[in-house]
This record gives structure tokens, sequence and C-alpha cells, in this order.
């Protein structure tokens, strides 16, 4: 049961919210760079990976990342919106709780992919030659990727009631998710163990995946990242809907 | 669980049977309430705070799951068929649920898609709800720079637009100066008569309930304590209301057979509720001795919810009893003062 009516109208309203919120794109495009130019230039500075060089090396990596925090992070407006007490009058409507759910999760991927695209084009800049075909291949994955991550924060949203609470659950969740997914060194220099939780690190696919269509190698073969990613958007939005299907007005 | 009675609850837009709701074990904010609401009424919710208005409201329109116990609305179980419900009601909350980062009409625009209004019907429902809540000159504004009364405005627009079937309208007028209120009672009014909306309408002012309301229920700790017209809960307490200063002996009083109540208050003026205060105040008056003032007054709605709900019932028992919150405030107020 999804109506497009309803789907747009919710990712409408949050569309115009993060226009709004000033401080919102401006924090989400900040803190990226810092760490394209801040810390990749001066790790690039003192390692070498590979024959691309550090800095290329990470930039799918942080690609990734502002990808998985921005879409996680998102859940936390759930919460917002509870408090605001503007969520029942969206419960409350005839549209279905799974059409809200789209409608929500396509407002974070607008988010992350609002960043995404940023990054990509200063890194098109400074950092490598990016060709149509790439962003052609790339936009699927970085969709895959955000709608995954914003249907787990969305998730943890709708089961949580605290933003504190969400705060320090995401924070759990997510540094680990960032850590392991090879975003900022390459998994064959892990050891044993280490290999083994990345490899069950959903987000090691997102980053191999980007880094094979903007580097052209990596770790596994892209229909393998992506199989693994449509599994893991699947479980997401799966949990999602059914947190959606039980939301209850109560703060 | 089936909604076994979609058939024979015809007449009934609202029908809860043994509706309860526990909040963490220890409060009871609905309890095993059975309450029939028929199609077109507007029925009036009245209780304290805390009798658990909105957290029956909350129920009916499918926000929380009862406890035990459930609920039909348009004939629709609340348990089994939610999203059924939410097609045929309407709500206006309590707490204003409006978004601060849209405009007015934004809001409107919103809940227009939700519920699925063609584009033109929006444009023509949002600029007559504007009207009639006289916001039309602030529509594009954003709701943050709003007053809290033109908030709670855009609230009510936004919950009559679409014209639900059943409308629940929890405190709609708390806070509104009394020429919004004025317009908002005649549009309740005219949703009323002309379209034939049952509306359950919560609220503390008295005078509302007695104007729009076809039938009064008051609750209190989750339970209906009583229910019937206006007119008959008046009749129901006694017909009038007769203020005496002087020698009274309150034992001697409440043995004459008109007499339903009689109480002392802390200034010393004696409240006697009768029947027929014009066949029967000159009885009363011989009864009593030598009188400084008698004023005579018809019962009111809030004597009705006083006497239901109030400290008032125990005071007769417990001459020196605690007497409510806002007797003790009041009582407060007047020794520092
Ligand atoms: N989410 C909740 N968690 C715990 N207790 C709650 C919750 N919501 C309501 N209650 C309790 O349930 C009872 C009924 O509350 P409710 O809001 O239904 O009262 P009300 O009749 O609407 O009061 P008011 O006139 O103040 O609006 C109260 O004791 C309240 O403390
Ligand atoms: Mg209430």
């Amino acid at each position: 049961m999804v109506e497009f009516d309803a789907i747009y109208a919710i990712w409408l309203r949050e569309a115009k919210v993060y226009i709004r919120e000033k401080e919102r794109v401006i924090a989400s495009i900040v803190s990226p760079l810092l760490w394209l130019f801040v810390f990749s230039a001066g790790v690039g500075g003192t390692v070498t990976v590979g024959e691309t060089g550090y800095q290329a090396f990470v930039f799918p990596g942080i690609l990734a990342m502002s990808i998985l925090f921005v879409s996680f992070f998102y859940g936390l407006y759930i919460i917002w919106d509870r408090k605001l007490d503007f969520l029942k009058e969206v419960l409350v409507a005839p549209a279905s709780r799974s059409s809200i759910f789209l409608g929500k999760a396509f407002g974070g991927m607008t988010d992350a992919m609002v960043q995404a695209l940023v990054l990509l084009a200063v890194g098109a800049v400074f950092i490598m030659p990016l060709g149509p075909l790439q962003v052609i291949y790339l936009i699927p994955v970085l969709l895959l990727t955000s709608f995954s991550t914003a249907s787990m924060g969305l998730f943890m949203g709708a089961k949580m009631r605290s933003q504190e609470g969400f705060a320090l659950v995401s924070n759990l969740v997510m540094w680990p998710m960032f850590f392991f997914s090879g975003a900022l060194f390459p998994l064959e220099n892990l050891p044993g163990y280490l290999k083994d939780i990345s490899l069950i690190d959903p987000i090691t696919y997102a980053v191999d995946a980007i880094r094979v269509v903007l580097l052209g190698s990596g770790a596994f073969p892209l229909y393998y990242d992506v199989g693994v990613l449509c599994v893991f958007a699947a479980i997401t939005g799966g949990m999602g809907l059914l947190a959606f299907g039980d939301l209850q007005q109560a703060k | 669980m089936k909604s076994a009675n979609q058939a024979d609850s015809g007449e009934d837009a609202i029908k809860t049977s043994g509706l309860t709701k526990r909040f963490n074990s220890t409060v009871t904010a609905v309890d095993s309430l059975n309450l029939e609401i028929k199609k077109g009424e507007v029925f009036g919710l009245l209780g304290p705070n805390g009798a658990g208005k909105t957290t029956l409201i909350s129920m009916l329109c499918t926000l929380l799951h009862p406890t035990s116990g459930t609920a039909t609305v348009a004939g629709l179980d609340i348990r089994s068929e939610p999203s059924k419900v939410r097609k045929e009601i309407g709500i206006v909350f309590q707490e204003p649920s409006v978004d601060d980062l849209l405009t007015g009409r934004e809001n409107l625009d919103l809940h227009g898609m939700l519920y699925k209004m063609k584009p033109e019907d929006r444009k023509k429902r949002i600029a007559e709800m504007l009207a009639l809540v006289e916001l039309t000159d602030r529509a594009d504004d954003l709701v943050r720079t709003y007053s809290g009364g033109m908030r709670r405005r855009l609230e009510i627009a936004r919950g009559l637009m679409h014209r639900p079937k059943i409308l629940f309208l929890d405190e709609p007028t708390l806070g509104l100066d009394p020429a919004s209120r004025e317009h908002i009672w005649a549009h309740i009014k005219r949703l009323s008569e002309e379209y034939g909306t049952t509306m359950v309408l919560t609220t503390h002012y008295m005078e509302e309930a007695d104007r729009l309301c076809s039938r009064i229920g008051i609750i209190d700790k989750g339970k209906l304590v009583v229910i019937g017209t206006a007119g008959e809960l008046k009749e129901k307490v006694g017909q009038d209301i007769v203020r005496l200063r002087g020698e009274v002996d309150l034992g001697k009083l409440r043995k004459l057979k008109f007499v339903k109540k009689a109480k002392m208050d802390k200034e010393g003026m004696v409240d006697v509720t009768m029947t027929n205060a014009a066949k029967n105040l000159q009885t009363l008056l011989d009864a009593c001795g030598k009188l400084t003032s008698v004023q005579v007054r018809e019962v009111t709605l809030n004597d009705v919810f006083l006497h239901y709900t109030g400290r008032d019932i125990h005071r007769e028992e417990e001459e020196e009893g605690e007497g409510s919150w806002a007797d003790r405030v009041m009582q407060w107020s007047g020794q520092r003062g």
C-alpha cells in the first residue's frame, strides 16, 4: 500500500524544512570537507596507499561516511517531530504507514544526496577526474546506501523517545560501522579477526562499490557489492516499515 | 478481533466496550468505559484535568493502543481496522501540532495532500478555512512567527478542512479570544446542522458545552460518572441554588424533602441546592432563623460539574475537608493578601 501523493507530501515537507534550516545545510557540507582537506591531506602526507595516493584512496570512504552519518542522524527528526507534536498529525492521517515511512526515507536520502553531490563536485575539481559514466554508476550506489542507513536511523527514531538516547546509540552504531568499513585504510592490511568484522559490516561494501567506480579497482566485484547493499537495504527497509506500522503518539 | 457489531451499530458513530488504557500499571487513564455516541450528535466530554479525556480520544483516533476492551468508530473496530478508521475522522489536538517551519498555508496544503484532497478542492478549502479562522493575511508567514492563539486557530482550520464524518475536538477553543471563539462555535454549529458531522468535544468552558452539545458525559478518573443532555444533568443536581447568610440550621434544612444539598462555605454563606425555588422558597425561608441575605439562581453546568467531580460530594460527611487544589490556592492567596 503505497500512495504517491502522501509520499510526495511528506518528502516535500522534509525538503522545505531542510532548506529552511540553514545550519543544517551548512553543517552537513562543512564537516566532510574538513575530513577531505584536513584529515586526508594531513594523513596523506605521511602514508602512501597503492598507486593512487591517500587522498584519492580515502575520498570514497569520506563520501560513504557522509552518507552514513547524514542519513542515519536523520532518524533523529522523528523524535523531534514527536516532541513538537507534529508526528501525530501525520500518524492520524489516512495515508498508509508505509507511505509515511517512504516519504521520510526519501527526505533523508535527499539530505544525504545534496551533501554527496557537493562532495563529488569538490572532489572532481581537487582530487580526481570524474567522468559522466562514473557519476551514472555512482548515483544508484549512493542512493542504495543512503536508503539503508536512513532506514536504520528511522527505525531507531521510531523506537526511541529521547534525543540524547538516540545520539548515544547512534554513535555506538555508526562509528564502528565507519571504522570497520575500510573507509580510512585498505582491508588487506588488517589482522584476521578485524577483517572478519569488516566483512559483516555493510558499509564495507558501500565503500568498496564507490571505490570500484571511482578508482577502477576494489576488494570485491561491483555486482557483489551492490548485491550485498540490496540485501542490507531490504532488511533495514523492512525493519523501518515494521517500526512505523506500530508507531504511537506517546511522547 | 473482528468487528462483530458493524451491522448493528447503524445508529452509533462511536461505541466503546470496556475500553481501558493503563499507563505503566499504576495509572488507569481510561477505566472500562462503555459509551455510545449517536450519528450526528455533538457530544461534550467533560472532566477535570487528568480525567482521561485526551487518552480516550487518542485511542478512538487509533493513536494509542487500548490496554483492553475496544471501540468502533463509524462501525469500524479501532484495533483491527485502524487505517479504515483514520479515513473517517478528523481531530483538533489539545496541544498544537502544526509545523513551525512551514507557513500556515503549507501546513494546510500538506494536510490536504495527506487526506487525498484534489488540488482544486484543496485550494478552495484552504482559502475558506483561512477566512474562517481569520488568518488569510498571515497565511504565508512561517508558523514560528504566530502567536499562541493563531497557532490554535490554524490547528482548528486544519482539523476541519477535509470535512470528516466524525470530528474530535480536544479543547478546541483553549486560549482563543472571545471573538474567535464565537466564530468557531458558529462554525461547529453549522457543521453539525448542514453536514450532520458527529463531533466529540472536550472543554473546560461550561458555556461552550452548554451551547454546543446535544449530550454531555462527565468522566472522572477514567470512568463515566454521568451522561445526559445539559437540561437533564442540571435537573439531576437540582434546579435552583439559594444562597443564604444568617441563622441557618443545616440539619433542619436537609430534612426538607425538596432540598437536595445544603452546605456552608468558609465565609459562612450557606448554599442550598433545591428543586423548584419558585414554589418552595417560602418553606425554606420559614425553616431558617433571621437572615441577612438571600440570593436565588438557577443551577448551571458549572454546578453540575462540581457536583459530580469536585470534593463537594464528600464535604457533607467531612465538613472540614481539604477542598480541591483550587480552593486551597484561593485560601492561600487570601491569607497572603
Ligand atoms: N503517555 C503517558 N504516560 C503516562 N501517563 C499518561 C500518559 N498520558 C496520559 N497519562 C496519564 O493519564 C491520565 C489521563 O490523562 P489525559 O491526558 O487523558 O487527561 P485529560 O482528561 O485530557 O486532562 P486535561 O483536561 O488536563 O487535558 C493522567 O493521569 C495522565 O497523567
Ligand atoms: Mg486533555
